[in-house]
């Protein structure tokens, strides 16, 4: 298998808590390699305690088997620590389309001018008029969010 | 001093850091399903899940360090009272919300400063978990800021009971700062964070804090210690009984 066709089969693997975003997307996947030993693929946690590593190890594991890899080492490293600056264009646009405000810094371009502190748009209305509820969510990359105008509540991703 | 001594030391300097995040994680968890609002649960239980995150890979870095086959789990569901070295501040009781807060705060202005010097350890292991952990710290930070503003500048009972709760744990933040052998020596190697620097930092935060919360900075000559050389409060025990109670029982069970 080569570095290419690993890049591929990985491509697939989602997140298992947001399962509409791939590791890749997320930032998540830092490397990957094929020598003697095989595959070596290194991840990095979003927060210390993502309970999903695990999770996420074993599914780059089996897919890249399932692919025909014989052997799979998956290395976790926490330095450099993850940023959202990591996320990619298209796992943004993933994000709002599934529903989740993505994070606000973008890494091209200035971010759009507000008065006051800046807020996410709501991913349901596109409204500005949104507040937080908490700094934290269902998970520990996500803050509560609700639109002022349609008054649906929304998960923001916090930049970090 | 030779590699040996060198071990002797981070293990216990990644014990304590471990310790106290294991053991505060589990004081949080307490609040499950009982805090005052459902943001609440949620919020506090994502700090404790930060810590816990922190707690694993210290403890399992400790184990590889002690050289013994013991692993995370290994220490924190194993190790008797004595054995563990968290700070007192970390293992008090929690009280009520106020007082919970209170201690949220004392704690995450210290470990802000802590794991952002951190960073530039000489251990590249704690380099790595403090560059995580001092981006949630600030969070955490910010969490306690607005409830100890919000309950200290709200209500005269709220304004009461979070004053009450400060008097309750502030004794136990001067241990934070000692500079024991350990420490010294750490310092010295420039694996450890130097206390005498972290403590003016911690001041300020802490006295800005309270000043906005209309709170008194409590006043007391009483500065209990023993946390890290094992000497725990009596409702550590229980604390342990909870936390260890399914593993003893069950040992190497899976689900």
């Amino acid at each position: 298998m080569t570095v290419e066709q690993a890049r591929t089969v990985l491509a697939e693997v989602t997140d298992p808590e947001i399962p509409v975003i791939t590791i890749e997307d997320l930032g998540i996947l830092r490397d990957v390699q094929v020598g003697a030993d095989g595959v070596v693929v290194t991840i990095t946690p979003t927060y210390s305690g993502c309970p999903a590593m695990q999770e996420i190890e074993a599914d780059v594991r089996s897919a890249l088997q399932r692919a025909g890899a014989d052997r799979v080492e998956v290395r976790t490293v926490l330095s450099p620590a993850w940023t959202t600056d990591w996320m990619s264009d298209a796992g943004r646009r993933t994000l709002e389309e599934f529903g989740i405000a993505p994070p606000l810094r973008t890494r091209s371009g200035p971010v759009p001018v507000q008065l006051g502190p800046l807020r996410p748009a709501c991913p349901q209305c596109a409204s500005r008029d949104t507040e937080e509820l908490t700094r934290f969510s269902s998970t520990s990359c996500k803050a509560m969010w609700r639109c002022g105008t349609c008054r649906e509540p929304f998960d923001h991703f916090k930049d970090h | 001093m030779n590699d040996t001594a060198l071990d002797t030391d981070l293990l216990a300097y990644t014990l304590r850091l471990g310790d106290d995040c294991l053991v505060l994680g589990q004081r949080l968890s307490e609040w499950a399903a009982r805090s005052p609002q459902l943001e609440e649960d949620v919020a506090l239980l994502n700090i404790a899940l930060d810590l816990l995150g922190a707690a694993r890979t210290l403890l399992t870095r400790a184990g590889e360090l002690e050289g013994k086959g013991r692993d995370e789990d290994g220490l924190a569901f194993l190790r008797d009272e004595p054995a563990f070295t968290c700070g007192l501040l970390f293992e008090a009781e929690g009280g009520d919300f106020g007082q919970t807060m209170a201690r949220q705060l004392l704690v995450s202005a210290y470990q802000l400063p802590l794991w952002q010097a951190l960073t530039a350890s000489s251990d590249e292991l704690l380099a790595g978990v403090a560059g995580k952990a001092a981006k949630e710290a600030a969070y955490h930070l910010d969490h306690a800021r607005s409830w100890v503003v919000r309950l200290g500048d709200g209500t005269e009972e709220s304004h009461r009971r979070v004053q009450q709760g400060l008097e309750e744990v502030w004794p136990y933040s001067f241990e934070l700062f000692e500079r024991d052998d350990v420490v010294a020596r750490l310092v010295e190697r420039g694996v450890a964070s130097d206390p005498d620097l972290l403590r003016p930092v911690w001041e300020t935060t802490v006295t800005e804090v309270l000043k906005e919360a209309t709170l008194e900075v409590p006043q007391t000559t009483w500065h209990p210690t023993g946390g890290r050389s094992g000497k725990h409060l009596t409702s550590f025990g229980y604390l342990l009984a909870e936390m260890q109670h399914l593993h003893r029982s069950h040992p190497g069970a899976r689900w």
